[in-house]
């Protein structure tokens, strides 16, 4: 998505404030805003040839062959026939704009897609259906429940009573709780009035279009009156409408200019760090092609003017020629035509094509396939493969991502009893697995199918009618702020504010407290078949200082009842001294069920008297009454009601995590690679998940938390946190410090650094806005990378890509970004690999990503097994192509030094064109296809064999001059062995053997089987294909240029096929192949014996690794090892309610709440949803 | 963003599922030999190439050294001549030079006499493209067009035939060679023909279609280095003239390097040379027309035998011992090493 608002960006000044009118488009008009379209591709049908081969011949390599083919038509200089150049460029460019078309066409097609969706648009007092893309800033448009908004819009009215609007924002930031939207007042009265709508003129002044998601300022001018306008009146593109008939907006911020797409940044065109290197190799090629024409030229002017100057007399110089420095020169460009092949055109094609190749093994890969949603895996990008094998940092998000975002009621202690656990006849406990029989809940009916629970005892209690239990199930059922929906009888819908929340209404539903309906003053509880409406008569909402919330309500029987949740460490100082040993027993507990990784929260109650709630309440009203200080006044009393508390239990609620992952975290973090968790949760969330994870663990040395509000508070904090790292990281003495001081100041990489511990790091998303501030940077980077594990939360979408883009800055190392949700579509295009979670809902990450699958685990076998292999493949593949290239055209060069540096080709021009083409283009891409050294279950077993690619050991500058070296070492011998075994000397039959065809062919012949020979030698995985290609290449080389070199094609082309009958005379001579033999013996068994050696002599730690997996290959492999992580935290999180206030004063307020309702006879939330549905809420 | 991802998966009941094929190809399974660098395999090949390198090279050495081979530098002994060609004026006068030896034995079997050349640079690029195939294919084409230049037509549009410079620049010394036996000299009978390619002979050289050599090459003319036309090449032979005459089919087969030789003639083997040449003096009575010393060229006759791996030139021979060697040493080498190694690590094993 790259070229968003730079046609208009580009067209006009800075846009500093934005002015419209409701209704107005001629008035719009003049601004120019940009309308909703929104567009990602980048040709259209006209523009694409140009384009593309504009684009194209930017790469400096095709734009290089182009230069060669002009050379080539110059006839003085031209060495070889212009089909050498042409084939190979014309096929290369042919490919890439096939496949660049193609993306294209999809990237057409979705735009059309997204554009073309209907939207209800109001245009001359009548409601139309148009398509996205026509909406223009000012229309009035009409959207439904569960519609997507179309662009960021001024909400005017809604069906809701006060004009709210409830919107799923996941799309935006990955929070999948509903939050609320309210109109202004003086918009609400328009209602769906569609007279009213159309005369409504209200002008908006607002700012420019940005990328703050949660800020937004203007003011709305109505019949002359001023109208703040704040972000709770905004509903932005992204987001979708829930539990809302219908609503009206007007449009603000349409297309490229909505917040989402300002969200989204640019696209930049990824390259992967081997497509750079190869950059500086070709280039680096080029000065070596340089030299050695130079050298050559410089031979043939010393030649022109030692000897063929007298030779003159049977070859005059060239027409135009008159000095040997001239001829010099010229035989420069000559030689520029004939040695170009060590940067064959042939290079990049085949690049691409193993990519792609390694892209469709990924999709096809039954083992990164979810059934349960029916999604492969799939390559989105197909030039990235290899640096799935190098990856050094995860950024991973939270939700979706990790976690399934479901919460399950999973355990609980009632009185000092604990239930949850399954034990067996001995009272062993036994793991809970899918065949372990649920608790049946048929005796309620309106119990909910998906709830399971496999403890029975506590069933068995609620049936027995135990009191503390009851109490327990009555107070989660009335102690929440969770709505209730009930479209048919009987199928209760719960809409709450966290999925916390939900999970424990959930349980008390199904042990038989069904909380079903609510009024501002009631709540209507079906207790064990029995309807009783408790009189609600205050809410105690949470925030986030009491961290605990309470209801008080008056039973039908009419006694007066405080229940009260919380975190423990808040409720256990509120507690009535009667408890304390209950409080012990429910400690223990706790500890366990904090040690399991579950969320847990400690419930209690009190019975109220009468009088003092009165006077209570009373004084309460006045709280909320006055005028200043209402907040403290309220807190206050709030603390004086909830003390002297009677211990009821604790729950325990499990933040489910997607299915293995602690599994794959272990794995990775086994394979060098660091994680690094950014999430819009709060803190506490976020640190729980990674205790849960196994992220984070009380094996570590420390856990650093910044959460300092000032640049200097921060700075310290980071500052410590690495002093105790590494005391001795600030000394001048340090080498890191040191380097700093040399290297020059816009190019830092900060080195590895090792730290003297374990240690965790979490930074708060506004201690991480000061972090990333200019001089911060720095410290945050040294700090962070000293650490196992990094978590930042409460991070907006944009902190994510600068965090990611941080690294990449600092750190010369490959990151991978991992998301599900639109709030990490930025990090995911900023990472040098994007990794979307597909299969939920929101679609923006995958579109956005590089790669996608539908469970975090499935990375592990992303990472390790195909990134390994690609990787393995392409580094492979360079080398052996760099050294084929190398041996085979640097034989010119020495046979330059005896040909009186004339450009004289050693090979056939057909050879040469086929060469890279067809001769030796099969069996390297049957190799790079094909190539396993050990098979996925090793290499999953043996995470360490990730680490040679993070470290870029398999190929890079010092493994290339090795290539070449070796190309120069086999090209000498190419050229010596049949120089010197055809030198004076005759064939068999007494006739001349040194004649130049016949020395072409033996040269090529020998060279071509040398290279088939260590193709075979690089090939570790034989497969049928690869024994296919390799003989096939060979016996294809013989049939060609015997049909070549045969008397037929001599006669029909005759200047095309001048080496008519050479194959047939030459290759029937004893001599030749021993040549022929003796080279491949020189030019292989070096390699071999060196190869052997050096896994001898100087293994490196992944040859180990292989050799230990060669012996254990000897014995049946192991079965893999069932792991259960047993996480040993005793660490405890409190109870994520909610990431704003509670929906309490909503309540109370009766605001949210409408006269009518289907079933039951007070009010339910809104029937409309089905959303929870899915999510077995 | 292909559109099928974007609909939830309920939806995908009604199309078949996206399951993977569970081919092994897609799973990349498929059967396969996994060779790897083994002390066995390694030290096998290094001792049987070793082995293989060695015998061989002997027998090559040994064969090489059987050969007999008289080489002459006749450019130098015939240094009037040499002068006399010096200056191009002289280009019709005629230069004989007689050149002796001796045989102190026999020479049995097959012998081959060559002409050699020091410092031609017959493989120079601009040299190798100078000649007209389809011309020498006895067509009728407008060398203007071919690659022949500077050697194609004379100023007054008449072609050469053949034309370019590799025809021009023919090898055009006669080399006769002369039995001394008892004060008698008794021409050793030549063979001329069959000394090239069959290909080439029949199939790469053809002359023009007419009644007759001459009248085939009528309205070309010789090039200009020659002194004779093209259908006077072998006035003797019908079958050995023009464009199909053997001396010329072997300069046109352009030699890979600046030195080298070329079959010039065979000895027939008939009366006293039915076995060879026999031990005796004998003398080369040269024609000397081509010059060379200007460019510091160098003639060469040559008489030799060959064995099945050719000639006396003992490079691969030596080459094959010497990498034999080398490879059955550098086995050894491995084995002390892994030994070394072995021990080591019996060591460090706990």
């Amino acid at each position: 998505m790259s070229l968003f608002g730079l046609k208009f960006g580009k067209k006009k000044l800075k846009e500093e404030e934005r002015q419209l009118q409701a209704n107005n488009r001629d008035f719009n008009l003049q601004f120019e805003y940009a309308n909703n379209t929104i567009k990602t591709s980048k040709y259209n049908f006209f523009t694409f040839l140009p384009l593309n081969l504009f684009e194209q011949f930017q790469r400096i390599a095709n734009a290089y062959f182009l230069f060669l083919l002009i050379l080539q038509l110059i006839p003085q200089i031209s060495s070889l026939a212009w089909f050498t150049t042409v084939v190979p460029l014309v096929l290369v460019l042919a490919v890439s704009g096939v496949k660049d078309a193609i993306d294209d066409f999809n990237r057409h097609k979705s735009d059309k897609h997204v554009n073309n969706r209907p939207v209800q648009v109001l245009i001359n007092g009548m409601l139309k259906d148009e398509k996205w893309m026509n909406v223009q800033v000012g229309d009035i448009i009409k959207l439904e429940n569960n519609n997507f908004v179309t662009a960021d819009l001024l909400l005017l009215s809604s069906s809701e009573p006060h004009s709210l609007t409830y919107i799923e924002t996941a799309e935006l930031d990955g929070e999948t709780n509903l939050k609320v939207k309210q109109a202004l007042t003086v918009t609400a009265e328009l209602g769906e009035d569609l007279q009213k709508l159309t005369e409504f003129n209200g002008e908006v002044r607002c700012e420019a279009p940005n990328n703050k998601l949660d800020k937004f300022t203007g003011t709305l001018t109505l019949r002359g009156e001023k109208y703040a306008l704040d972000n709770e009146k905004m509903l932005l593109r992204g987001c979708t409408i829930r539990n809302t008939e219908w609503c009206f907006g007007l449009v603000i911020y349409a297309g490229p200019d909505t917040k989402l797409m300002q969200n989204s940044g640019k696209t930049t065109f990824k390259r992967t760090s081997i497509d750079r290197l190869m950059n500086v190799l070709v280039l680096v090629i080029f000065a070596f092609l340089g030299l050695m024409c130079l050298i050559l030229a410089i031979g043939n002017g010393i030649w022109e003017y030692n000897k063929g100057y007298y030779f003159q007399v049977y070859l005059p110089w060239a027409e135009g020629v008159d000095s040997a420095s001239y001829s010099g020169f010229l035989m420069f460009w000559s030689y520029v035509i004939i040695l170009n092949t060590v940067v064959p055109i042939s290079l990049y094609v085949s690049v691409e094509i193993i990519r792609l190749g390694n892209s469709f093994y990924i999709n096809w890969d039954s083992k990164m396939y979810y059934p349960l949603s029916d999604t492969p895996a799939q390559a989105r990008t197909t030039t990235l493969n290899e640096e799935l094998g190098q990856i050094k940092y995860i950024f991973s998000d939270k939700t979706g991502t990790l976690t399934q975002n479901i919460m399950c009621f999973n355990k609980c202690s009632i009185n000092g009893k604990s239930y949850g656990d399954v034990h067996d006849m001995s009272g062993q406990r036994i793991e809970i697995t899918e065949n372990t029989e649920k608790v049946d809940f048929s005796y309620n009916q309106l119990a909910d199918p998906k709830f399971a629970f496999y403890d029975h005892s506590l069933v068995e209690a609620v049936k027995l009618s135990d009191v503390p239990t009851h109490r327990f199930f009555r107070l989660l059922s009335l102690c929440h702020t969770v709505m209730p929906e009930e479209k048919k009888e009987g199928s209760l819908v719960y809409q709450a504010q966290s999925p916390d929340e939900g999970a424990l209404v959930t349980a008390a539903r199904n042990f038989g407290f069904v909380f079903r309906a609510r009024t501002p003053e009631t709540i209507t509880v079906v207790e064990m078949g029995e309807t009783k409406i408790y009189k609600l008569l205050a809410i105690l909402d949470f925030n986030n200082v009491r961290k605990r919330m309470s209801v008080i309500v008056q039973s039908p029987e009419g006694d007066l009842t405080l229940y009260c949740k919380g975190a423990d460490t808040i409720l256990y100082e509120l507690l009535h001294s009667s408890c304390d040993s209950l409080k012990e027993e429910t400690t223990e507990h706790l500890n366990e069920f904090a040690g399991e990784g579950l969320r847990t929260l400690v419930v209690a109650y009190k019975n109220l008297d009468k009088d003092y709630f009165q006077d209570w309440s009373k004084r309460h009203h006045e709280a909320s009454t006055a005028l200043e200080g209402r907040e403290d006044k309220l807190s206050e009393l709030y603390e004086e009601i909830e003390k002297d508390l009677m211990l009821l239990g604790a729950t325990a609620i499990e933040d489910k995590l997607q299915d293995g992952v602690p599994q794959t975290i272990e794995t990775l973090a086994k394979a060098n690679i660091k994680i690094w968790v950014l999430t819009g949760d709060k803190q506490e969330t976020a640190m729980n998940i990674g205790y849960s994870c196994n992220l984070l663990n009380d094996d570590m040395d420390d856990v650093f938390i910044i959460e300092g509000s000032t640049s200097g508070d921060v700075l310290n904090e980071l500052r410590n946190a690495r002093k105790k790292m590494k005391p001795d990281s600030f000394l001048d003495s340090d080498e890191i410090n040191i380097q700093f001081e040399k290297s020059s100041k816009n190019s830092k990489v900060v080195p590895d650094e090792q730290a003297n511990g374990v240690y965790g790091l979490v930074i708060t998303g506004h201690s991480l806005a000061y972090a990333l501030e200019g001089n911060l940077e720095l410290e945050l980077v040294r700090t962070a990378c000293l650490c196992k594990v990094v978590i930042c939360c409460r991070v907006t979408p944009l902190q994510k890509a600068q965090v990611v883009e941080l690294v990449k800055k600092y750190k010369k190392a490959v990151t991978l970004a991992i998301g599900d949700g639109a709030n990490d579509v930025s990090m995911i295009k900023t990472a040098h690999i994007g990794v979307g979670i597909s299969g939920q809902e929101g679609m923006q990450a995958v579109l956005s990503s590089d790669f996608s699958f539908a469970q975090f685990r499935y990375l592990q076998r992303l990472l390790l097994v195909h990134g390994r292999w690609s990787y393995i493949r392409m580094c492979k593949f360079l080398k052996y192509f760099f050294y084929k290239n190398f041996a085979f055209t640097l034989v010119h060069f020495w046979y330059g030094f005896f040909s009186g540096f004339s450009a004289q080709t050693v090979y056939d021009e057909w050879f040469i064109t086929l060469y890279n083409l067809v001769y030796t283009s099969l069996p390297v891409l049957g190799m790079s296809l094909f190539d396993q050294d050990v098979d996925d279950r090793w290499s999953m077993l043996f995470p360490q064999l990730y680490v040679p690619g993070q470290q870029n050991l398999y190929f890079n500058k010092v493994v290339f001059v090795k290539c070449m070296l070796q190309g120069i070492y086999s090209s000498l011998i190419l050229f010596f062995i049949p120089f010197g075994a055809m030198y004076n000397t005759m064939r068999s039959d007494g006739k001349a053997i040194a004649d130049y065809q016949s020395f072409a062919l033996m040269a090529q012949t020998c060279l071509l089987i040398v290279v088939s020979v260590q193709i075979g030698l690089d090939t570790s995985y034989w497969t049928v294909v690869n024994q296919f290609f390799i003989w096939g290449s060979l016996s294809v080389y013989f049939a060609i240029t015997f049909t070549m070199y045969s008397d037929g094609m001599y006669l029909i082309f005759t200047a095309s096929f001048p080496f008519i009958g050479t194959a047939r005379n030459t290759l029937g001579q004893p001599n030749v192949w021993l040549a022929i033999f003796l080279s491949i013996t020189l030019c292989v068994l070096p390699v071999v014996g060196f190869r052997f050696l050096k896994a001898q002599l100087r293994p490196t730690p992944s040859d180990k690794v292989l050799l230990k997996i060669k012996e254990a290959k000897k014995r049946p492999p192991p079965p893999s090892p069932k792991r259960r992580l047993r996480r040993t935290s005793t660490r405890r999180s409190g109870y994520a309610f909610s990431h704003q206030h509670g929906f309490g004063a909503l309540i109370m307020s009766g605001r949210n709440m409408r006269p009518k309702s289907p079933f039951a006879t007070t009010g339910t939330f809104s029937p409309n949803s089905d959303k929870y549905k899915h999510k077995g809420l | 963003m292909k559109n099928k991802t974007s609909f939830p998966p309920q939806e995908g009941e009604t199309h078949p599922s996206r399951c993977p094929d569970n081919s092994a190809f897609k799973q990349q399974k498929l059967p396969a030999w996994k060779p790897h660098l083994t002390l066995a395999t390694v030290l096998s090949t290094f001792f049987l190439t070793g082995a293989f390198c060695l015998s061989v090279g002997v027998c090559l050495i040994l064969s090489a050294n059987s050969v007999r081979e008289i080489q002459i530098d006749y450019s130098e002994k015939c240094s009037d001549c040499s002068k006399l060609r010096e200056n191009t004026s002289n280009w019709n006068k005629e230069c004989h030079c007689f050149v002796n030896f001796t045989l102190k034995e026999d020479i049995l079997g097959d012998v081959f006499m060559y002409y050699g050349l020091k410092n031609f640079y017959q493989n120079h690029r601009r040299y190798v493209v100078s000649r007209s195939d389809a011309q020498l294919l006895g067509r009728n084409v407008n060398i203007q067009k071919s690659s022949c230049a500077p050697f194609t037509t004379y100023q007054n549009g008449t072609p050469m035939a053949p034309c370019g410079a590799i025809a021009n620049s023919m090898f055009n010394d006669t080399i006769d060679l002369f039995y001394n036996i008892n004060s008698s000299v008794i021409q050793v009978p030549l063979l001329k023909t069959g000394n090239s390619w069959w290909t080439d002979k029949n199939v790469k050289f053809h002359n023009p279609k007419s009644y007759n050599v001459s009248s085939a090459f009528a309205e070309t003319a010789r090039p200009p280095y020659w002194q004779k036309p093209v259908y006077l090449l072998d006035e003797e032979d019908e079958k050995n003239n023009g464009y199909v005459n053997d001396d010329f089919i072997i300069w046109m087969r352009v030699s890979a390097f600046a030195t080298f030789r070329n079959l010039y003639r065979r000895v027939s083997r008939v009366r006293q040379f039915a076995d060879g040449l026999p031990a005796g003096n004998y003398t080369f009575h040269i024609s000397y027309n081509f010059p060379v010393s200007k460019f510091k060229g160098r003639k060469h006759v040559i008489l030799s035998t060959v064995v099945w791996s050719g000639g006396s030139n003992p490079f691969l021979g030596i080459a094959y011992v010497v990498s034999g060697t080398v490879a059955a040493l550098t086995g050894f080498v491995i084995t002390a090493i892994h030994l070394k190694l072995r021990k080591k690590k019996t060591y460090f094993q706990k």
